[in-house]
């Protein structure tokens, strides 16, 4: 019986945080950003983390395979690609619909998890369920433990910075709590979840035969993308603007360490 | 500026800056994954590495430093040093090189062309042995140009092409070298050694060059004329680097003036050779493998320059909304939203240095995609020749001749309506590759020295005019999108590589090509009818511009100066080389044009584009609208100049013909009351004390002149519109939506 995984990363697209993203009223009366289908779109950080980890720890698990579930607009995800498929190698499975941050998590995590239904050759008992822990367009936190609910995944962990498998096959996961520190659990072995945080390792760089080797299954599973409804739900907006600024930055230049270090110490005991 | 006087509610109006699926359409290669996937790998490159670097002052010194290799090693890694290579030597892209070549020129020097022509001249290493090397001398070089695969151990090999000399003129002229190649040791049934002696000047990749291909000319009888030679770093003999070119520009290329005095086997000769008669005979000649090379690597260098044009954009608007804030007014007054963009002027001339940007782009990515087009025929020419029954070089030119006729009467066969023409000989001409060949070959003669004159030319003047709009910031360096060094290095997109007289002396010959000016003609008739659905694009300026040119090209080719000497003739390049320049900004404009057609044609395709479309397509109509009225003012200009200019201005000269002496007409007076006072005020009159009217001398007259007047009148007429294009254009750049911050470093 294999030993590898069968590595589910849920990410889609976001807007690169460069743009301007100015919340306005759509025809539809639902909120969506300002000339949104034009802004670039990046992979969304924290499911990029999820999506980096996942394929490190394919590549030293022999046998593992990573997919990628991706809803969002079907060419914008394409765009996408083809930066991401260069990154390291995975299966997408796309979703043709939406990927506006004023969507319900329930909304989609039942369309992520109908779709991870539907992979073939899918091994459930095998499977590591990865995704960020939040989303820099929709940060309810919520989505991956909806998926992880509803494909009955209970072992669940969130703000994920650490994943170690043991030598008896158990998990060992660092989770981010407050202050500075980090929970660690082990569980027995795959089904879990893990809502990733920032992980610990970089972003790798482009790798144009890995993406060759993508663009493979990559193009075809655009193109055979289904088409799902990723709503609101019952939510009705009354308006949209962007968060009103809570703090001050203060840019300063030359600042030696010790003193940027003595006004968060500060700043912490306040 | 008014909004209500240019632009109606129902104008579309472009939201955002242009997105990667709109530049896709607009050139060609939304189905082409591959590239799309290079593009977003060097733009990571330049946008990180490179743009880093180049913030931290790597620029200021002409050394090779730790900071400039880290930017090779990034090559490597994200696919740009293994993009000439083919997927059978360990590349990823099969096929023709020119379109990825210049697709990644233009995202490196979106940031920095010396970093763009740090990846450029690896190419050009290794070109003359893709263009002309032996199956061998490919399999070799190409498989060890790209990085290490997984499980292999080596180092990559980087090259340099090695032609330019201390001596002036080489290079600009293939018959004068100094680089010499001799036998140094033959035993017999064994493979000659050949002593290399070249000195370089000016050779980029020089600092970690690991092997050179060499320009040399035989300095012994056991060696026939002149050849291409490949030089590794650890042959026998002296590998000198060589002192660094203290450059003022692209100090992120490596430029060093080399010496080598090696010896080497035969087998490095490009392409082979053969021994006739106790000769070593080169199987291509230094000329010919650099006349495959330049014909296309030159494309990529008016690339660079273009995408300088385009990158100023974005931070020319974000400092000219930005300007006032900070100082009184508040947000949400035109002062603090607007800045500098409250004001006419720094829009229009943004609109001209976008547009010139557009065009030169267009230009560029055409010659490329002509050449990636044209390359698979053009490899086999001899063979098309020999398949004709021509071995020598007057068989090729009988045949040449013979074929231009049958590729003239294709042409004129196309032009011929539907109904009318014979389709049966189409079809009989299309299938004949000769006549296939010699259209393509006609093309790749323009679009080349075309681009890399008009692109390199007009941007660098256009580039100047980007820094302009920065104020004081312009020339810091301090300055958001290095404009500054963008200015400057664009002086040396237009030298290197052949300098803009060398491609003026290309253009003012191959531009007589009757084949080429058929499809010139061809293409006056397509923009009249573009013009006709397209209506505002400005096609119908760019014909009439082009009408006029061609007037002028076969005035000139039968007239004669003042003195009775003829005007176009190579010598006379004040005559010949303004023609080359005015024709490079029509084919520019043309391909502008073009591309916006197929935004306006593909771009429904794209469902990501959507209600976006209409706005992105109107803005480029617009700036085409404002070329090609830029484009029809110099051209009108240049020929205008040309046309009159040669003739000499008649003066008050007793013998003047054209003057009415006094005592004539007052004579008349008496027959015809009122000649005398109507002579006087109609004509040139002078007195009997010699004087008359103030000024340079009596008006000339233009008989024969009626074509040129003729279409000059009509093309003025054309430039209608062109400034309410430029009016809807910069009213456009001061709403749409930028970035909040620049994506490289400053």
């Amino acid at each position: 019986m294999s030993n590898g995984f069968h590595i589910v990363v849920c990410g889609s697209l976001v807007p690169d945080p460069l743009q301007t993203l100015q919340p306005v009223m759509g025809a539809s009366g639902l909120p969506e950003l300002k000339s949104e289908m034009m802004l670039p779109s990046v992979l969304d950080p924290w499911a990029g983390h999820a999506l980096f980890e996942a394929a490190h720890l394919a590549a030293k698990t022999p046998e593992s395979k990573v997919w990628l579930v991706s809803a969002g607009p079907k060419a914008r995800l394409q765009q996408l690609m083809m930066t991401l498929a260069q990154k390291v190698p995975f299966e997408l499975v796309a979703l043709d619909g939406s990927a506006s941050g004023f969507t319900d998590a329930s909304s989609v995590a039942k369309s992520l998890s109908e779709a991870i239904e539907g992979i073939a050759g899918l091994d459930r008992s095998r499977m590591l369920l990865f995704g960020g822990c939040a989303s820099a367009s929709r940060d309810a936190g919520a989505t991956m433990q909806i998926v992880g609910e509803r494909l009955s995944i209970h072992d669940q962990f969130l703000a994920v910075d650490e994943l170690d498998v043991e030598n008896d096959g158990s998990l060992r996961i660092l989770e981010r709590i407050e202050g500075g520190q980090y929970l660690e659990s082990v569980c027995e072995g795959p089904p879990a979840m893990l809502g990733w945080a920032t992980g610990t390792l970089p972003e790798p760089k482009n790798n144009p035969q890995v993406g060759m080797m993508n663009m493979r299954t990559i193009m075809p599973a655009l193109q055979r993308a289904q088409s799902v409804s990723v709503g609101a739900g019952d939510s009705t907006f009354a308006s949209v603007e962007v968060p009103q600024q809570r703090r001050e930055t203060r840019i300063v230049k030359d600042l030696p360490a010790d003193e940027i270090a003595r006004e968060l110490v500060e700043w912490i005991r306040s | 500026m008014s909004v209500a006087s240019v632009q109606d509610e129902k104008t579309p109006v472009m939201q955002t800056l242009p997105t990667d699926e709109v530049r896709q359409i607009m050139w060609r290669f939304a189905d082409r994954y591959d590239l799309q996937m290079l593009v977003q790998s060097t733009r990571a490159v330049a946008r990180g590495v490179v743009a880093r670097i180049v913030a931290e002052g790597a620029r200021n010194t002409h050394e090779w430093t730790d900071a400039k290799d880290q930017m090779l090693k990034a090559y490597d890694e994200s696919g740009i040093t293994a993009m000439m290579s083919t997927p059978e030597f360990g590349g990823y892209l099969a096929g023709p090189k020119n379109f990825v070549m210049a697709l990644t020129a233009f995202e490196l020097a979106w940031v920095d062309a010396g970093a763009a022509t740090c990846s450029l001249a690896a190419g050009l290493a290794l070109e003359p042995i893709l263009e002309k090397g032996t199956p061998e001398q490919q399999a070799e070089y190409l498989s060890r140009c790209v990085p290490p695969l997984p499980g292999e151990d080596r180092k990559i090999a980087r090259g340099a092409f090695c032609l330019t000399e201390p001596l002036p003129y080489v290079g600009v002229d293939t018959g004068i070298m100094c680089g010499k190649v001799r036998v140094a040791e033959w035993e017999e049934g064994k493979e000659p050694l050949l002593q290399v002696d070249k000195r370089g000047r000016f050779i980029t990749n020089m600092d970690y060059a690991n092997f050179v291909v060499a320009a040399v000319e035989s300095d012994d009888d056991r060696i026939k004329g002149t050849c291409m030679v490949i030089l590794e770093e650890d042959d026998d003999g002296v590998y000198d680097r060589g002192a660094v070119t203290h450059k003022l520009v692209h100090q992120l290329s490596s430029t060093r003036d080399p010496i080598f005095h090696m010896t080497v086997p035969a087998s490095r000769i490009v392409g082979g050779y053969t021994i006739q008669d106790g000769v070593v005979v080169p199987n291509h000649n230094h000329g010919k493998v650099l006349e495959a090379v330049f014909a296309r690597t030159r494309v990529p260098v008016g690339v660079m320059t273009a995408a300088k044009l385009v990158s100023a954009v974005e931070p020319i608007i974000r400092y000219q909304r930005g300007r006032f804030r900070g100082g009184e007014g508040a947000p949400g007054t035109p002062r603090y939203d607007l800045g500098l963009q409250m004001k006419e002027d720094v829009l229009h001339r943004l609109v001209d240095v976008w547009a010139t940007g557009e065009a030169a782009t267009s230009l560029g990515l055409a010659a490329a995609r002509h050449f990636d087009e044209f390359e698979e025929l053009d490899k086999t020419r001899d063979d098309l020749y020999a398949e004709a029954g021509a071995s020598s070089v007057r068989e090729i030119l009988k045949i040449r001749k013979k074929t231009e006729k049958l590729a003239l009467e294709y042409l004129d066969l196309l032009t011929q309506s539907e109904e009318e023409r014979d389709e049966a000989r189409i079809a009989e001409l299309k299938s004949n590759r000769l006549v296939e060949f010699m259209i393509g070959e006609s093309l790749s003669n323009i679009l080349s020295p075309a681009t890399k004159l008009w692109n390199t030319g007009q941007g660098a003047n256009m580039m100047r005019e980007a820094v302009s709009l920065m104020g004081g910031y312009g020339i810091t360096e301090d300055c958001p999108g290095f404009l500054p060094q963008k200015w400057m290095d664009s002086q040396l997109e237009a030298t290197y590589e052949g300098p803009e007289s060398v491609q003026r002396r290309q253009l003012i010959v191959t531009m007589t090509s009757e084949l080429f000016l058929a499809q010139f003609r061809q293409w006056i008739v397509e923009l009249r009818t573009l013009a006709s659905e397209r209506p505002g694009t400005g096609a119908c300026t760019l014909g009439s511009a082009m009408e006029l040119w061609l007037w002028t090209y076969r005035h000139l080719q039968d007239s004669k100066d003042a003195d009775g000497k003829p005007l176009y003739r190579d010598k006379r390049q004040g005559a010949t080389f303004p023609m080359a320049d005015a024709l490079s900004w029509l084919l520019a404009c043309r391909c502008q044009i073009l591309d916006c057609l197929e935004l306006a044609k593909k771009g429904p395709e794209n469902p990501v584009l959507g209600d976006a479309l209409p706005g992105y397509v109107q803005f480029f109509t617009d700036l085409c609208h404002v070329q090609a009225a830029h484009a029809a003012g110099e051209v009108s200009r240049i020929c205008a100049d040309l046309v009159y200019g040669y003739n000499r201005h008649p003066s008050w000269d007793p013998a003047c013909e054209q003057c009415v002496q006094a005592g004539e007409i007052d004579c008349l007076e008496g027959l015809i009351p009122g000649i005398s006072v109507g002579a006087r005020l109609s004509g040139d009159v002078v007195e009997t004390d010699g004087s008359h009217a103030n000024k340079a001398g009596p008006c000339p007259h233009f008989t024969g002149m009626d074509g040129f007047i003729s279409r000059r009148n009509k093309l003025d007429g054309c430039l209608t519109g062109s400034r309410l294009a430029k009016d809807r254009a910069g009213n456009v750049l001061s709403q749409v939506m930028i970035p909040e911050a620049l994506d490289y470093p400053i």
